[in-house]
Order: structure tokens, then sequence, then C-alpha cells
């Protein structure tokens, strides 16, 4: 059956499942200041919501290894008092999580209109090309990690890339982009134009 | 009009509390908290705020609707941001944080909240540090918290980061992502406003909304209502993307035409291009053509027009975007960020992304063109939230406006717009 009469559906392209199952990784704990700092999070939300703490609770796990992996999923869901299974459903939806090895620099480039209109589609081209892996790989090296993203909320500087969820470059260009990754190789996330908002600091 | 968000938004250091208390900061506050909440709902009204996050639903009508029989109650604040073509509350996060906790906080008077959530969107996580710090200073100063202005009420602010999710914006969704769940939608009715967050009232403002309160408690509603047309008043925030001059954030009244936000403010087209196509309200709105803009960008007149002002992400386009890339570009971003809890939306927007590009590669045949109108209307309308909606409008409105391009691409077998001219290869002139 077919929701829509014209569709092949279940034949070839039919989007299919793309459940990602995490490697159980080892034994996890979060450091005492990380505890401490999530439990100090647990406290902003009414005691019975500790629940509402989880996509932090996740942040603190990817700042304290690479990825989330299954030991770590069972850790978070022993902190806030909740099944494996509510925090698998989380970790699994939200793109900022990663749910597999990634390099030390995950480069996020956004792929969306505005950014398209501005080159986009060669500045992930060029990067890819320079790091020597398809969009969604990581070099051998495990230096780099290619991804496209969804508009980052910065149309006015397209192309915006990311990296490591968090540190903006905009205005890339294709041209610039061997260079980019030649100077975060050298001078890590430092060597990003940050955001142009912050005045302050240029 | 003389900018009243974004007036110091440029100047150092106007993130800071002290800028901030030098240009009269958390005087509205204190204004506000000698007038009894009901009044001040009744000055928002009055005003004829509408929210800014989308729908332009009155504000103060919301707030009237927020149970205040049952306790506690709750402010969600939308910072998720998401739309494509949209960076508005970015620059007054950023730039002018102290605005929007007093917002926030007099929203909360308003209805009665002793907690205001902040969701916003994962990947603004730098702005997120710089609020973390200068909110720190407003407890340390009395500002929010404990005992706010002497005045012996509390209130809290806490600021939630999300983890890349359009869906999150969608107010009950957001509400089930605070809950700490995945940001998918919760069935309406029951709205918000009766049982939100943690299954109590809940008030679910955008950023852009909450920041213009102070300047309504301050200058009164009837200031706010004359600054625009009749129903459409207050300061208006219009980002401005694509192939002009000066892409930015432009304030400006919603008696000013869409014409002149693009050519006057932002600099219109790049030399030696012409205008092609405007997208006035983030990705999820039709495109108007290059003879429909000299309207006012206003909820109502944009509305009028065929289109709507959303979240006033203007997307330009010149003559160079092939319209058939543009709509699949948009596509993937659909089929990425649907949440999956709806079939027509989940497998709808994958299937629309797939046609589109078979066509914009040179593989489609004429019969496609039906099945995107046909696949479309099996989406709008027929899904649990708004995204179903948006999600059709890509492929809708262009083949309502640019038939002709997708009959080239499949009579032709390959993209119709010049190789050297295709929009992907052009990158736009720094300023
Ligand atoms: C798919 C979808 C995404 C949305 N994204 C946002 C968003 O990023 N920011 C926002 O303020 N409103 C967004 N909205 C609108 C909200 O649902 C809601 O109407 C708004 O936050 C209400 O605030 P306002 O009345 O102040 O505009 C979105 C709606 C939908 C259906
Ligand atoms: S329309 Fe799409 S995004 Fe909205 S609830 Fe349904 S599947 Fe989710
Ligand atoms: S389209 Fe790239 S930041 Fe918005």
């Amino acid at each position: 059956m077919s929701f829509h009469p014209l569709m092949p559906y279940g034949g070839q392209g039919f989007q299919r499942s793309e459940r990602t199952l995490m490697a159980e990784g080892e034994a996890f704990a979060f450091t005492p200041e990380r505890a401490a700092r999530l439990e100090e999070i647990c406290g902003r939300y009414p005691p019975e919501r500790r629940k509402s703490a989880v996509l932090a609770a996740l942040y603190l796990v990817q700042e304290q290894q690479p990825y989330i992996t299954a030991s770590a999923m069972r850790h978070v869901a022993d902190f806030l008092r909740i099944t494996p299974a509510e925090v698998e459903d989380v970790a699994t939806y939200y793109v900022m999580f990663f749910k597999a090895p990634v390099g030390q620099y995950v480069l996020q480039v956004c792929r969306t209109l505005s950014c398209a209109l501005a080159g986009a589609e060669r500045v992930a081209e060029a990067l890819s090309e320079k790091i020597g892996v398809p969009v969604g790989g990581t070099d051998p090296s495990g230096m780099f990690t290619l991804l496209e993203f969804e508009c980052l909320g910065a149309c006015d500087r397209a192309p915006v890339v990311m990296v490591n969820n968090e540190h903006w470059h905009e205005r890339a260009t294709p041209d610039s982009c061997a260079k980019l990754v030649d100077d975060l190789r050298a001078r890590g996330v430092e060597a990003l134009s940050g955001c142009h908002l912050h005045v302050e600091r240029r | 009009m003389e900018p009243v968000l974004t007036k110091y938004v440029r100047e150092p250091n106007s993130f800071t509390l002290d800028f901030y208390l030098k240009h009269d900061g958390y005087t509205a506050l204190k204004q506000a908290l000698g007038t009894q909440p009901n009044d001040v709902i009744e000055i928002v009204k009055a005003s004829g705020l509408r929210g800014r996050g989308g729908a332009g639903f009155p504000t103060g009508m919301k707030w009237q609707f927020v149970d205040k029989k049952i306790e506690p109650r709750y402010i969600a604040c939308n910072a998720d941001e998401s739309e494509p073509g949209t960076f508005k509350d970015h620059v007054l996060m950023e730039r002018y944080p102290h605005l929007l906790f007093e917002g926030c906080l007099i929203g909360c008077w308003a209805i009665g909240a002793k907690v205001a959530y902040i969701y916003i969107r994962g990947e603004f996580y730098h702005v997120q540090k710089v609020m973390e710090a200068e909110l720190a200073k407003a407890y340390a100063q009395g500002y929010a918290g404990r005992n706010i202005l002497g005045s012996g009420w509390d209130c809290d602010i806490v600021i939630h980061r999300g983890a890349g999710a359009y869906e999150a914006g969608e107010e009950t969704a957001l509400i089930e992502s605070l809950e700490g769940k995945r940001a998918q939608p919760r069935i309406k009715p029951p709205f918000p406003a009766l049982s939100g967050l943690y299954n109590k009232p809940t008030a679910v403002n955008n950023v852009e909304t909450l920041c213009n309160l102070p300047a309504i408690v301050l200058n009164g509603a009837e200031w706010f209502a004359k600054l625009g047309p009749e129903k459409n008043g207050g300061p208006k925030l219009y980002c401005v993307s694509g192939h002009v001059k000066r892409p930015g954030v432009y304030e400006a009244s919603m008696n000013t035409t869409l014409r002149e936000i693009i050519f006057d403010r932002a600099g219109g087209i790049r030399d030696g291009h012409q205008l092609k196509a405007v997208i006035p309200g983030g990705s999820s709105v039709p495109i108007l053509l290059p003879d429909q803009l000299d309207v006012p960008a206003s909820f109502d007149s944009v509305q009028k027009a065929g289109s709507m002002l959303g979240s006033a992400g203007i997307i330009v386009m010149d003559e160079t975007t092939c319209m058939v890339w543009a709509a699949m570009n948009l596509m993937h971003f659909y089929k990425h960020e649907s949440c999956g809890k709806c079939t027509p939306c989940r497998e709808g927007g994958d299937w629309l992304w797939k046609i589109l590009s078979r066509i914009e590669r040179g593989e489609g045949q004429m019969r496609d063109l039906d099945l995107l109108v046909s696949v479309s209307n099996n989406i709008a309308g027929k899904t649990l939230c708004a995204f179903g909606d948006a999600e059709a409008t890509p492929p809708l409105t262009t083949l309502k406006h640019f038939r002709a391009e997708y009959e080239a691409h499949i009579r032709e077998g390959r993209c119709t717009v010049p190789a050297e001219w295709r929009a992907r290869t052009a990158v736009a002139a720094a300023h």
C-alpha cells in the first residue's frame, strides 16, 4: 500500500529507517566537576523534572569524550533517573550529538538557501577536496570531519561554517578553504573569523 | 523611523549591564512592577503588539488566555531562530541581551510566572555564553532572581540550549524539547496557554516580541500602535540575505515597503544583475515577483500580496538563480528537518526532494510536474503542525511562477540557467 497512488512505495529509493545503534564504548562516568555542573543545571527545573537536563547532560558527555556511546547514555539515564531508552530517543534525534567517532575538528558547512546562493556548495566541495574526504567523512589522521548543516541563523554572512558545534567562520569562500584548513591545523579555532557581532573582539 | 530595538547594537559593549543601565535599562521593569499585572496585559493588548515569531498572533490576547488559576505558570521564550533566512533574534541576544531579560521579566510579571525559560538554538552557543555572563550580573545586582529591584517579587530566567532541530521552534515541540524529549509537536488543543510546559499554563513568545515590551511600558500603547499601519504597530526587524549589496538586519516601521527595504536599506541587487524573485518571510512562505514589492512590509499587506511576513527573513534572488535548484535546496532543508511524526510530511518531503533533484539533473519527465503538485497538496493542511504547509510551499510557489523553467529543464535534459551564471558558483561580494 502506498500513501500516494503514484508512489513506487517499497521500490528503489524508498525512504528507509536509518536507525542508529550506538557503540557500547568504554565504561563512562562524569568527572566530579561535570557531575557537579550537571547537578546545578538540574536545579533549574522542578525537582521531579530532572529529565529537562538531558540535552545539557549529553553536551557534557560530548565535552568529556568525542561522541555519545551506549555506556555514556546509561550513565546519563542513571544520573537523571530516567530510562536509557529515553536518553537514546533524544540522543538520536538532535543533529548536534555525534553518534559515531568524529575528528578533532568537525566542520559544519551551512548548505541552506542564503548560503547556497553565496556559493556554499562550492565551499563544501573545496573543503572536501582539501581534506580528502566526502561530506560525512573523517580524514585518516582523525583531524577533520566534514558535515553539511542547515541554516545557522547568520545568512547575512553567507556562507557560514561552524566548527565543533560552537565556533563560527563567516563569509567562507572556496578559495579561502584550503587556508582555513591549514590555519586550523596550525592555530586551532583561533583561526576562525568568529561571529561578526562580537565587535569588541576584532 | 528612529530605531527602537537596534538603536545601540552597533556600539561597543552594548551587551553589558553597565551600558544597558546607562540607557534607561530596567526602568520599564520598575514601572511595570508598580502596575497591576492585569493592567500590563491591557497595555500590551492596546498596543496591538503581534508576535514576531511567524504567525503574528496578538501577544496581549495570548497572555489573556493563560489560565491564571493554575500555578505555576511559565514563559517560554522562543529563541530557536531556525527559519532559513532569519537572523534578527541573533542580533538582539548578542548585542542587547538585557533587553530580552527585561522583556521576559515584564512578561512573567504580567502573567504571574516565576520562571522564564529562554530556549536558544544550540548553534548560538557563542551568544549563550555572553548571555549567561550578563544574566549572572543581572542576578548579582538585583535585576533578576530574588526580591527584584527591592519589590519583594522573585523571578528566575533560565537559558536552555537546544541541540539542532528546526522543529524545536514550533511552540509545542519547543515545550517537549524543554521537557527533555524529542522536539515533536503535541496535538492542539489544549494550547500551551492552558497546558504547556510540565502541563502548566505557558506563554510561548518570540525573542523580538518580548524585546518590544520595555518600550511599550515606557512610551505607552498609543505610541507603539502609531509607529506602523493599523494593527501592525511597532518597530520591526527585517533580515535581508541573498543577492543584495548589503545583507543584514534592518529595523523599520511596517509602513516601509518591501522594495524600500531591499533597495534603499539593503542596497539593491548586486551590480550588473536584475531581481528575479523574493521570499519575503523566511523559506516557508510563497515567492513574490519583482512587480509585487510595492506593498508595506506588514503582516496584513504582505498577506494581501499573496505571501506572508512570517519571520521577516527576506531572501533575494537575482536572474542567475535556477528556481528548480532553489526549490530543491529548500526541500533538502524540509526533508532533513521533518520531525517524522506525521506520514505525509515525513515521507512526502523526501519524495518531493527526490523528484526535484531528478528534474534539476535533467532526468525529469513532464508528468513529474503534476506529481509535485499532487504530493505537495497531499502534505499541506494534512499534518499536525504548520511545517507541512511550509514544506509544500517551495515546489508549489516555484511551479506557479516559473513553470516554464521546469519544462525547459525537462525538455532539454539539463539545467537551463547558463552554467557560468549558476547561482551556486557566485560568491557575494564582501561589504
Ligand atoms: C515549523 C515551525 C518552526 C517555527 N520556528 C520558530 C522559530 O524558530 N522561532 C520563533 O520565534 N517561532 C517559530 N515558530 C512559531 C512558533 O510556533 C510560535 O508561533 C511563536 O514562537 C510564538 O511567538 P510569538 O507569538 O511571539 O510570535 C515556528 C513554527 C513552526 C510551525
Ligand atoms: S508536519 Fe512534519 S514537522 Fe510537523 S509534526 Fe508532522 S512530521 Fe513533524
Ligand atoms: S542559510 Fe546559511 S546561515 Fe542561513
